[in-house]
């Protein structure tokens, strides 16, 4: 795994890249690859890389070329299947001077043009500049697993694994977008295309992007998830094939590395099962890690014992507190280079750490299955609703919630009776796109009246995309939990989980998440299957907990779903609250800002202060998120635009070193 | 008790509580629960502060959506409750 970074002049009146600014650029995302850097240069690009190294060691440096040094690459990731790719290639006579990854994609490139990236089973931000056509073509795997943000300007094109690279040049304006923070305190991420900066896209998952040496750009969308139902004879058919392929992803993970991967344990199912298949994939000892909670409410230390003893791996624990929460908290930002509405990043920003020292460079986790299999809340909530609203009159229909949330049937009448009114929300809409997602959106965008006058103003004249208005063309044929599943896929977990609590937390401290469960094949095989298998009834990952039965310990599989959560606001104001909350909500530093309502957010913060010191301490769902997420929003602010966003770290020299300007250097 | 002053105590909570801002207009008809200015736990704090500052008591069946989902229907049931109590 690895960090990338360049510049491209889409014409030849500018001047090549300086080495010095391509420097500063690697240098910013030194943390995603410490062990070697690498750069070429000729007069139109420049492209740097920083390297983690995980396959092929010894000789897969970059930037590296095809066979006659006319087209090159930087990389960040990994193409799983590329032993098989390359008997492929060399089938139809390409030579190989190297064992890595790396080499595949160029002479896939050279072989089967932009088509090549479809066959790429495997997570990876790259690009490819072609010198004889003067082509830059920039791609990202199908769920967006490694990060690529790109700025185009006056002719020239900066592109990198993180912000805080193309922010390393000087001469690049620091501005918020306020669509992208509207679409946060809504979605609760901002949806490629649209950053959370001004003048900087992200590349959108499942696409490449061509500039071509006519100045004419093309964006490919290769690959968005699609449902279309495959036949079984039976559910134990469909049970078998999925454990097949589940367990040859894992196997994937482990195997293609040069360095030893381990996993991580949550205590749920699915990453119980990664660990349980990671295990059996090669001999020797087998490394898992997990976060204990000292508040009990979030904590699941007993299951992940439980699983670790199973497996008997060598496994090692974080114990988080609110107080540790709140010190990493503006570190977990400045890699998640976005507002969160959620602490929940940063318990894991702290598990990688234990991970990096304990040596292990790569860890396998669960990510996904719930999104490809149905087993989120919002999934069961939608379908009660869904059913609720063909009776809306009906008493007996919402009596479903209580097995939803069985806190319910016990609390008193008063919580409950109020509580449907929340899902009640859009019960005459349920033949529109987007019915699922609906209470959280309407809850999470209230969250706009914090905005200043100024932002709401920018926003009525210019409002921020509509994510529903991209839905293609066949979401309308697909049933409504593959509907769902759709827009949490492309909301939630492409924009915030597999970024800001994914690759973000884990490259923090240089270490590589891979992904069964997301998978080319285990993904399409998924959204092939009817949704009684996934959501059976209410019984959610109904196939997965087969596939897991004699394997995985039956409390885990049989236990209630436990969402996972972190302390949220009560971190920031109780009585080991950091100074450097009050500095961020002074009404200096929110005006400056710009961005929210100065009474309201004081308001809130009170609110919030008051909150702490009551018995109960307990904080709404809206108040935990207004809270985190502004206070995220101003450490944004604070490290990108009022500064930008470098981290003081060493020095970096390029031991790789193509310098095609200056050829004195080569 | 008056109308007014339960409107004028019940505005001023939902502002200070909600909305946080004593200067925006705060619509009496708006509907507090679909427009996500209160929430599932938002209500339970809205609930707490009737009970304490009118002296009223609501049983089960009082907390439906129809008697607490603006300003104006949180006002005439706070002052049925009230008058109730009284008589």
């Amino acid at each position: 795994m690895c960090g990338i970074a360049g510049i491209v002049n889409l014409t030849d009146r500018h001047d090549p890249p300086s080495v010095d600014l391509l420097r500063s650029m690697v240098s910013a995302i030194q943390h995603r690859g410490p062990d070697e850097y690498g750069l070429f240069r000729d007069h139109r690009v420049g492209m740097g890389h920083a390297r983690l190294s995980i396959i092929d060691i010894s000789t897969g440096q970059q930037p590296l070329s095809n066979a006659d040094d006319t087209l090159w690459i930087v990389f960040n990731g990994e193409i799983f299947n590329f032993i098989e790719l390359r008997e492929e290639l060399e089938k139809i006579g390409y030579t190989f001077r190297t064992h890595s990854d790396t080499e595949v994609i160029v002479h896939a490139y050279e072989a089967w043009g932009v088509d090549c990236f479809s066959r790429f089973n495997g997570q990876w931000a790259l690009a490819l500049w072609d010198t004889v056509e003067n082509t830059l073509i920039l791609s990202r795997d199908r769920i967006g697993v490694r990060p690529l943000y790109v700025r185009e300007h006056d002719g020239r094109v900066w592109f990198a694994s993180e912000v805080k690279a193309i922010f390393a040049d000087p001469s690049v304006p620091r501005e918020i977008d306020v669509q992208g923070l509207a679409q946060t305190f809504m979605y609760w991420a901002s949806i490629a295309p649209t950053s959370l900066y001004k003048g900087i896209e992200e590349l959108r998952p499942g696409s490449t992007r061509m500039y071509n040496g006519d100045g004419s750009r093309k964006d490919i969308q290769y690959w968005r998830p699609s449902y279309n139902e495959t036949r079984f004879s039976s559910v134990g058919e469909a049970t078998e094939a999925l454990r097949d392929k589940l367990k040859r992803a894992t196997q994937l993970r482990v195997l293609r590395s040069d360095v030893p991967v381990g996993s991580y344990l949550s205590g749920g199912l699915d990453s119980s099962l990664t660990a349980r298949f990671g295990r059996e994939a090669k001999e020797g000892t087998f490394q898992t890690f997990s976060i204990r909670f000292e508040d009990p409410e979030f904590d699941e230390t007993e299951y992940q014992r439980a699983m670790a003893r199973t497996i008997d791996s060598n496994h090692q624990e974080v114990l988080v507190r609110k107080s540790d929460i709140a010190r990493v908290f503006p570190d977990v930002v400045r890699h998640t280079e976005r507002p969160i509405l959620r602490t929940a990043p940063a318990p894991l920003y702290l598990l990688s750490r234990l991970v990096r020292d304990t040596g292990i460079k790569a860890v396998l986790t669960g990510e996904g299955a719930d999104e490809m299999l149905g087993g989120y809340d919002l999934f069961r909530e939608a379908k009660i609703r869904m059913f609720w609203s063909h009776q809306p009159g009906s008493h007996i229909r919402p009596l479903l919630f209580d097995r939803l949330y069985p806190y319910l049937a016990r609390s008193p009448q008063q919580a409950k009776g109020m509580a449907l009114e929340f899902w009640k929300r859009g019960l005459d809409r349920a033949d529109q796109p987007g019915f699922s997602h609906e209470p959280r959106w309407s809850t999470t965008g209230s969250l706009g009246r914090f905005f200043s006058a100024e932002a709401r103003h920018l926003l009525k004249s210019a409002p921020p995309p509509n994510y529903l208005e991209t839905l293609p063309l066949e979401f309308h044929r697909w049933d409504p939990l593959a509907q769902a599943q759709f827009i949490e896929v492309e909301t939630l977990l492409s924009s915030y989980l597999i970024s800001s609590q994914g690759d973000r937390m884990l490259m923090a401290h240089s270490v590589e998440g891979r992904f069964p469960f997301l998978d080319a094949d285990v993904m399409d095989f998924c959204n092939g299957l009817p949704a009684q298998y996934k959501l059976n009834g209410l019984n959610e990952k109904f196939i997965l907990k087969k596939v897991a039965d004699g394997i995985i310990p039956d409390q885990i599989i049989n236990r209630p779903k436990q969402p996972y959560r972190a302390p949220d606001a009560i971190a920031f104001v109780g009585t080991e609250a950091p100074e450097y909350v009050d500095e961020l909500f002074a009404d200096s530093a929110l005006r400056s800002a710009g961005l929210f309502d100065v009474e309201a957010v004081r308001g809130l913060y009170a609110k919030c202060k008051d909150r702490a010191a009551s018995p109960e301490a307990v904080f709404s769902n809206t108040d935990n998120m207004g809270l985190v997420g502004i206070l995220s929003t101003q450490l944004v602010v604070d490290q990108f635009i009022n500064h930008n966003g470098g981290v003081p770290g060493k020095r970096i020299e390029f031991t790789t070193f193509i310098d095609r300007v200056h050829t004195s250097t080569h | 008790m008056q109308q007014e002053h339960i409107q004028t105590e019940v505005a001023d909570f939902i502002r200070k509580n909600f909305i946080f801002s004593d200067t925006k207009k705060l619509n009496n008809d708006e509907s507090l629960l679909g427009s996500g200015v209160v929430d599932s736990t938002g209500i339970l704090e809205l609930i707490a502060f009737l009970e304490g500052k009118f002296q009223v008591k609501f049983a089960d069946s009082d907390l439906v959506a129809e008697n607490f989902d603006s300003v104006n229907k949180i006002v005439s049931f706070v002052s049925r409750k009230t008058t109730g109590a009284a008589a």
